[in-house]
């Protein structure tokens, strides 16, 4: 096991190389730079720049002194447009208001998901399935961009309950929408997939000789069949996770909660290649982390998979 | 009384009269999907969009880009839905006619779907067929290749392509087209891989047919089935994410719209209580993507050998 973790951090390695090679190339073949604008500047100053932020360095120089500051000082650099600022403060601020909600919200989708899922399959083509096939089926046409709108609509403009926006050190009320607004559509398929995947476990062998031997459902449910039937959900956790931490750049512009989503797009828009790379790798970083504690989970629920 | 060529007539019909009819595969499947009512009612749903994109255009008194300086800025007052003015779904804050440009952002959504999904399907397929026919130390290294692409976090990567090579529709339908065959070519290299030791394939390689030829006319339509059912439901992801892009501002130029366009605007006038503006696309984007997922869903039911 620690062999195949192992492995799998050294295959990182080259993953987070690409991406940097790519972005790094993507950024340099466009044209425009951080400090192009409306009133073009002095050509000395502009100089004076490029040479203060090593823009006017090879790319292959930039970049490897790049990774070098990364790796070695876990330095990712001043911020171009935030001057006063580096990338680590900014990512240090907006970071924590994302995965807070963003943690909440996956929680949510998971637990709200699996409960409607084995309830729909344990009591299959009853009104309870059906209700949570509907809600499913419902939800899952309802991304954070649809159900942003929707929730302010209600919940702020008709019934006046929750405030619209903003975040206030991560007060409840500021955090219910963001997190209803992220998880539904999540939540819709991990019900979906729990669903089918229950449904197919409970004809396995296994459980009827758990109801043989006089095992009231719940405990056969929870015992026997939940194990099982979530790995085809423990699969589809990890792109969650990940379009989980993208949809944060809807909420966060959305809601104005000061996450990181809102300094990526301001950052792409301005430019600021620095705080892009940041951005882009720290959710790289945690794409691999995450699908990496999400095949190790594989092994710990399902015994016959062997790294 | 009957002459001997009537009774050999008869005897022929006779005996073709037992003989069961065969039904070919994609008959088998089409008889499937048509029992299947939410797949059947999810085509109708397709339809009427797309005819909805299609001629929306033309039923409208008004262009997607005309702007109605009389009621400019009193969407509120003045731009409530309304047969008599011609504005079916009302205007927007610009005093532009919302039905001409709901079509056209439909039109655009099902477009940037469809042609991100064909470069998808294209590059996926060939890439995965390649992979897994050819196996070994090559297969592993372009396998390695699709695990790095898949774990780039893809979104973050388009905003950039969009921000770096201008907004445009161009960039659009490539960025996601190349950001989402990686997974394709996974589904299609796991197929190849169970197909390759089929006869049919072994006779083709022993008659000596190249090896490209074979992934072409061997290999790869043998995997439609899969590919028809995975390209079906990645119409609607990839809607999605055009969506979600647009709904940031970085998608489509002004004047030119999506719904996911449509759908920000609608929600940043929403306080002003000119509801449709967010009502007629939100509903129109819904609608699209239940479709898709019926369809999907119902032709993965028709195709999947698994579930016969």
């Amino acid at each position: 096991m620690i062999a195949y973790i192992f492995k799998r951090l050294l295959v990182a390695i080259p993953t987070l190389l690409a991406l940097i090679v790519i972005s790094f190339l993507m950024m340099h073949a466009a044209p425009g730079g951080p400090f192009t604008q409306e009133k073009q500047l002095p050509a000395q100053v502009l100089a004076n720049l490029n040479a203060k932020y090593g823009l006017d360095q090879p790319i292959w120089v930039q970049m490897g002194r790049y990774v070098w500051g990364v790796v070695v000082h876990f330095d990712f650099g001043p911020s171009f447009v935030y001057k006063d600022r580096t990338v680590n403060e900014i990512i240090a601020q907006g970071f924590p208001v994302t995965l807070s909600y963003g943690m909440t919200a996956f929680v949510l989708a998971v637990v709200v998901g699996v409960t409607l899922g084995v309830l729909a399959a344990v009591f299959q083509n009853s009104w309870l399935d059906y209700v949570a096939v509907g809600i499913s089926i419902g939800a899952q046409v309802l991304p954070n961009f649809v159900m942003a709108p929707i929730l302010v609509l209600i919940f702020t403009l008709w019934l006046g309950w929750l405030p619209g926006g903003g975040w206030e050190g991560g007060d409840w009320k500021h955090q219910i929408m963001p997190v209803i607004a992220m998880a539904t559509a999540y939540m819709a398929s991990i019900a979906r997939i729990m669903r089918s995947s229950m449904l197919e476990v409970l004809t396995l062998n296994h459980i009827r000789t758990a109801r043989a031997k006089g095992l009231p459902t719940h405990k056969v449910i929870l015992r026997h069949a939940l194990k099982p039937a979530l790995i085809p959900v423990l699969s589809y956790l990890g792109p969650t996770f990940v379009s989980m931490i993208t949809g944060s750049v809807v909420i966060d512009m959305f809601f104005s909660t000061g996450g990181i989503g809102k300094f990526f797009v301001d950052a792409a828009l301005n430019r600021d290649y620095a705080l892009m790379m940041g951005v882009t790798l720290l959710v790289g970083v945690l794409t691999i982390i995450f699908n990496l504690v999400v095949d190790v989970l594989y092994a710990w629920i399902d015994p016959k998979i062997r790294f | 009384m009957l002459s001997p060529i009537d009774i050999s007539a008869l005897a022929l019909r006779l005996a073709k009269l037992d003989e069961v009819k065969g039904r070919s595969l994609w008959a088998d499947a089409r008889l499937r999907f048509m029992r299947n009512k939410a797949a059947v009612a999810g085509v109708i749903l397709l339809l009427l969009c797309a005819g909805f994109a299609a001629f929306g255009q033309l039923i409208s008194p008004y262009s997607y880009d005309y702007i109605d300086f009389n009621i400019m800025g009193h969407a509120a007052e003045m731009g409530a839905p309304s047969w008599a003015k011609g504005y079916y779904f009302g205007i927007d804050d610009q005093g532009r006619d919302l039905f001409a440009r709901v079509a056209m952002g439909t039109r655009i959504s099902l477009w940037v779907g469809v042609i991100g999904t064909a470069i998808s399907v294209l590059a996926g397929t060939l890439y995965g067929a390649v992979s897994g026919y050819v196996g070994g130390r090559t297969d592993s290294l372009m396998m390695r290749l699709v695990d790095v692409l898949l774990s780039i976090p893809f979104m973050f990567v388009l905003i950039l392509l969009l921000v770096m090579f201008g907004k445009s529709l161009t960039v659009l339908f490539m960025g996601i087209g190349f950001l989402s065959w990686p997974a394709m070519a996974r589904i299609v290299r796991g197929q190849t891989l169970t197909l390759k030791s089929r006869e049919f394939i072994e006779a083709a390689q022993a008659t000596g047919v190249p090896a490209l030829r074979i992934i072409l006319r061997h290999i790869v339509p043998n995997l439609l089935g899969i590919v028809v059912v995975y390209a079906t439901l990645l119409v609607p992801d990839i809607i999605l994410t055009e969506s979600f892009i647009s709904f940031l501002g970085l998608g489509v130029q002004e004047p030119q719209t999506s719904l996911g366009e449509l759908i920000s605007e609608g929600a940043k006038t929403m306080r002003y209580g000119t509801l449709w503006q967010l009502a007629f696309p939100m509903g129109f984007f819904m609608a699209t993507m239940f479709g898709f997922y019926f369809v999907g869903d119902g032709l993965r039911d028709a195709l999947d050998p698994k579930d016969r």
